[in-house]
Order: structure tokens, then C-alpha cells, then sequence
């Protein structure tokens, strides 16, 4: 199924580090995935969801775990069944309740997480869950190529769609209100593609790191744009770039792929500091 | 289409010489336990600048924000106008075009966003993260240059000043031009310079357009001087008449601690700056702006 892309890339990067089949599926993911957490990242860091987005890779943890007992089916797809029913919930209470989001987003947080530990652990044999704690890159197969192209086309055709809904939401309601824009529906979508990306990308890169990889290239991306085109650009950029850069790494130093990667974000994340 | 009947209930001494007219019926509101308005009716007629004023908590937002259709409310808003289906109006003429003005924005100030993207995402389906239409920017640069603001076309949403940010969001909410305009005034964050100048505009804007406009303002002296009605609204429509008819009421003394009702000549309008506001009352509604405010 993926020759083509083998081939692609023995010619065009000849290099030690794309020799095995893992590494050449584990570019192809990054290059897929990080696209998205890059288009997804720009709202989450300016609609001010970076802890509401942390949640949600909570909820996919519990997700999983369900996934794992129910069994018969495989993990992943219980995980985004329950992420999403996890953040359109959440999205729903945030928006009817008038205290204070935070504490909700943290209840609902806290509770996911515990109840995930609470199942993977049964038993006692947490040890070999704990891949869902860290993620392994490396260890993406070719069905998971398969879902990640689609969940790739379907994200960037919702994003095309609901991007200047979503940026006129997060700058008021009221007026996005007034300009005939559903703000609930828009938010549930929106709340809805990060659980689905999350959930998926969550087995290679771990539920430690994950929320690191939506917001980093975003909020770099943030200091050095001045409009929406440029920080949607550099946004993603930057996002390919930390992904491709810290797989490399990743091989070369022996050491997790998704770390490497969130700390090549976080380099790029300073530097652009200091310049703003 | 029958003329608009001349039912004002007694709360409007002007004739009603415009063609559109905007009914506002038995408006209620209730959170909860909470009444927040009750029987709130009103005519706004075209071409008039109203000003609804009131101290705080008296529902004024509220009351916009219910005309908008986002916030549930008992009654009616009605909209006629004589030739049917205005320009640019939608295609119920029930259902007027609103443009709206929020009293704040809710955005992150480091957000990359600019002056144009926002006309962007608010005039075209084309997602303003690929593509920055010409069309919008020429029409964006035209509308903005009638409140003095094209200059601000690529500046960031964070880096304008309360006033500028004021003027963007009247030319958004003129673009395109609506049947009724809604401005829900800040309470702070605006020079007075700035605030003049938006008065000013939008009393242009209202006799160029023959708009009817809504103003919700905390500036007794310029509603004196460019608001055609005011509406005291406090819970419901307490008075309801010209500027000088509502800041004579006893009921607006009470509440603002206004004295213009004894000052000498009896209109305020000469009165810049709310000289003869009294600031003591802690009611108020921030109708006096301290100097350097």
C-alpha cells in the first residue's frame, strides 16, 4: 500500500535514518499529523484553550483504556468515540454553567485521567499501558497511515469550512452572534476535530506530551505573524519543522521521538520570544 | 404596505415622518429568578439617533442583546418599512438587517489578527486563513475611511486604542449597511476625543444612511447633544422622550443625580463635559468621566 512512499523516499532522501520501514512510515506521520496540530494549535492558543485542550488528551487516555477492556474492537476506536462525546460534553457545560471554566475543564480533567489509570492498572499490570503515557512514534503501522491520511483530508476540508467562524467566535461571541454565526455548533466542531486528532495521535506521542505539540508551534507562530494567513503559515511551519527535525533527532540520539520533537517547538518557541 | 401607524402610545411627541420603523413589543427578560426587563416597548423610527440610558444593572445590553435574538425574551420585534424589501435588507421585512456594535471584545490582545481579517471573516466564506479577498479589502478600506479609520486596515486587533477599536467595529457593522444599528458603548477605555468623534460619526452616518440607530451610552453631555431621543431604561422604558424631556424627569434626577433639571436654562446640550452632573451619586452609570480618563 505504501510502496510508492518507500520508494519516494529512498529517492529523494537517501539518508541513514529513512532506511527501515518504521522510520519511513513514522515521516509520513509526522508529516501528516503535524499539519493539523499546527492549523488546530493557532485557535486553541487564541481562543485561550490551552488547558481546555489538555483535557481533551485526558479524556482520550480514559478513551483508550475503555477501548482496551471492551476489547474486541481495536482500542483506538473506542478512544475516539469517547473523546468526543468527553469534549462535546465538556464544550456543552462551559458554555451553559456561568462559574468559572477552569475549575470544570480541571474536575472533568482529573476525573478522566483517574479513571483511565483506574482501568489500565487493574490487575496490575499497568506496565504495559504505560506507551500511552509517553507514546512511541515508531511504532506506527500502515492501518494507522490509512486513518491518519483520512482524519488529514477531513480536518483541513472542516478547517477550510469553519476557520472564520471559529476566529470570529474567539473574538466575540456577541458579534458572531449578530453576524448569524451558530457559536455553539462552531465551538462543538472545532472542539470535536482536536479530540479526534488528539485521540489518534496520542498512542505515538503519549498523554505527557501531547497538548505540548497543539500549543507550542501556535504560540510561536503567534509572536512573529501579524494576520491570520501568516500565523496559520508560520504556524505550521513550524509544526512540520519540529516534527521532521525531531524525528531525525529522535534516531540519532536514541531517544523518544515525541520529547524531541516538543523540545525542538520549544527551542523555536524562545527564539521567537525574543525577537517579539 | 400599509403606512406605519401612528400608535406610539404616547411616548413619542414627533411625528413619525420616516418610511421604516422598528417596533419593539412587550419585551421581557428573565435569568433565571431574575427579571431583567419587563414590558419594555418602543418605536424607533428611521433616521433618529436613540440613546438609552440607565444606571447599571438596568438591562441595557441585555435589551440589545435580545433584539439580536441571543439571549430568549418574551414580545416582539417587528420591523416595517414602506417600499418592502430595502437594499441590502434581508428578504423578511420583519427582519431587519442588524448591525452590532458590542460593548466589548473578548480576544487575546497578542492574537495575530488584523483590522482586515476581521472584515474578512465577517463578509466572505472564504477561509481567511488561504485567501484575503480584494473585493473585501477594497470594501473594508471604503467603509473604514467613513469613520476616519482606514489607516488601521493592517493593524493588529491588540494594538488599537479603545476609540480606534470603536471605529473599526462601527465600519464591521456597516459593512454591510443594516436597517438598524445597535452600538453598545464601553464603559471606560475611551478618550473623550475619541468618544466626540463617534458621536460625530454616527450622527453622520445616521442622516447619510436614514438608519435607525441604538446607542446605549454612559455620556449624558454628548446624548444631549446628538441623541434625537433618549430612553431611560431602568427594568423598563421609565422615560421616554428628547433629551431635554427625559433629563428633566424627576426619575432621571433620582437616578443620576442629575441637577439639569434646575440648571438655568433647562437644556443641557450647551453643557459639554456634564458640568452639572453631580458625581456623588454612586448610582450613576458612569456619566461623568474624570479628566485624563
Amino acid at each position: 500500500m505504501l510502496e510508492w512512499w518507500y520508494q519516494l523516499v529512498d529517492f529523494v532522501l537517501p539518508f541513514q535514518w529513512t532506511e527501515s520501514e518504521f522510520m519511513k512510515n513514522a515521516l509520513l506521520a509526522i508529516l501528516l499529523v503535524t499539519p493539523l496540530f499546527g492549523l488546530l494549535g493557532t485557535m486553541v492558543v487564541s481562543n485561550r484553550m490551552a488547558f481546555f485542550s489538555d483535557s481533551i488528551g485526558h479524556g482520550a487516555f480514559t478513551g483508550i483504556a475503555l477501548g482496551t477492556i471492551l476489547g474486541g474492537i481495536k482500542p483506538i476506536w473506542g478512544a475516539i468515540a469517547f473523546s468526543i462525546v468527553f469534549a462535546v460534553t465538556i464544550t456543552l457545560i462551559k458554555t451553559r454553567s456561568k462559574s468559572s471554566s477552569d475549575t470544570i475543564i480541571g474536575v472533568f480533567s482529573s476525573t478522566a485521567v483517574a479513571v483511565g489509570l483506574v482501568i489500565l492498572s487493574f490487575g496490575g499490570n499497568f506496565n504495559s499501558f504505560s506507551s500511552y503515557l509517553i507514546g512511541d512514534l515508531l511504532s506506527i503501522n500502515q492501518m494507522d497511515i490509512a486513518l491518519l491520511a483520512i482524519v488529514f483530508v477531513g480536518v483541513l476540508a472542516l478547517w477550510v469550512f469553519i476557520l472564520n467562524k471559529v476566529l470570529l467566535v474567539s473574538i466575540s461571541e456577541s458579534l458572531a452572534a449578530s453576524r448569524g454565526v451558530n457559536t455553539l455548533l462552531t465551538e462543538i466542531l472545532f472542539t470535536c476535530a482536536i479530540a479526534l486528532v488528539v485521540t489518534i495521535t496520542i498512542q505515538w506521542v503519549g498523554l505527557l506530551l501531547i497538548n505540548s505539540l497543539l500549543v507550542l508551534p501556535a504560540a510561536a507562530a503567534r509572536n512573529i505573524s501579524k494576520n491570520v494567513r501568516q500565523y496559520h503559515l508560520a504556524s505550521v511551519i513550524i509544526a512540520v519543522f519540529s516534527g521532521v527535525t525531531g524525528l531525525i533527532l529522535s534516531y540519532f540520539f536514541n531517544v523518544s521521538t515525541g520529547a524531541s520533537v516538543v523540545l525542538v517547538a520549544a527551542v523555536i518557541f524562545f527564539l521567537t520570544l525574543i525577537k517579539r | 404596505m400599509a403606512k406605519h401607524e401612528h400608535k406610539c402610545d404616547g411616548l413619542c411627541e414627533q411625528h413619525c415622518e420616516g418610511l421604516c420603523c422598528t417596533k419593539i413589543e412587550n419585551f421581557g427578560v428573565k435569568f433565571g429568578e431574575h427579571t431583567i426587563l419587563e414590558d419594555v416597548s418602543l418605536h424607533i423610527h428611521c433616521g433618529e439617533l436613540t440613546a438609552i440610558v440607565g444606571p447599571n444593572g438596568a438591562g441595557k445590553s441585555t435589551l440589545l442583546r435580545a433584539m439580536l435574538g441571543e439571549i430568549k425574551h418574551t414580545g416582539e420585534l417587528k420591523y416595517e418599512n414602506d417600499e418592502g424589501k430595502k437594499f441590502g435588507a434581508s428578504a423578511n421585512k420583519n427582519a431587519p438587517l442588524i448591525g452590532y456594535v458590542p460593548q466589548q471584545l473578548s480576544f487575546d490582545v497578542h492574537t495575530p489578527t488584523s483590522v482586515l481579517d476581521l472584515f474578512l471573516v465577517c463578509r466572505t466564506r472564504k477561509p481567511a486563513w488561504l485567501v484575503a479577498s480584494k473585493n473585501v479589502r477594497a470594501e473594508a478600506t471604503a467603509i473604514l475611511a467613513r469613520v476616519s479609520a482606514e489607516h488601521l486596515l493592517d493593524r493588529k486587533l491588540g494594538t488599537l486604542s479603545g476609540g480606534e477599536l470603536q471605529r473599526v467595529l462601527l465600519a464591521l457593522a456597516l459593512n454591510p449597511i443594516p436597517d438598524l444599528l445597535l452600538l453598545d458603548e464601553p464603559v471606560s477605555g475611551i478618550d473623550q476625543k475619541g468618544l466626540e468623534l463617534f458621536y460625530k460619526t454616527v450622527s453622520e452616518i445616521r442622516k447619510e444612511y436614514d438608519l435607525s440607530i441604538i446607542l446605549i451610552s454612559h455620556d449624558l453631555a454628548l446624548v444631549a447633544e446628538y441623541a434625537d431621543r433618549v430612553i431611560l431604561l431602568n427594568k423598563t422604558v421609565i422615560k421616554n422622550g428628547t433629551p431635554q424631556e427625559v433629563f428633566s424627569h424627576d426619575e432621571s434626577a433620582r437616578l443620576f443625580g442629575l441637577s439639569w433639571s434646575r440648571s438655568s436654562s433647562g437644556v443641557p446640550g450647551g453643557a459639554s463635559n456634564g458640568a452639572t452632573i453631580d458625581a456623588s451619586n454612586s448610582n450613576a452609570d458612569a456619566p461623568v468621566r474624570k479628566a485624563g480618563e
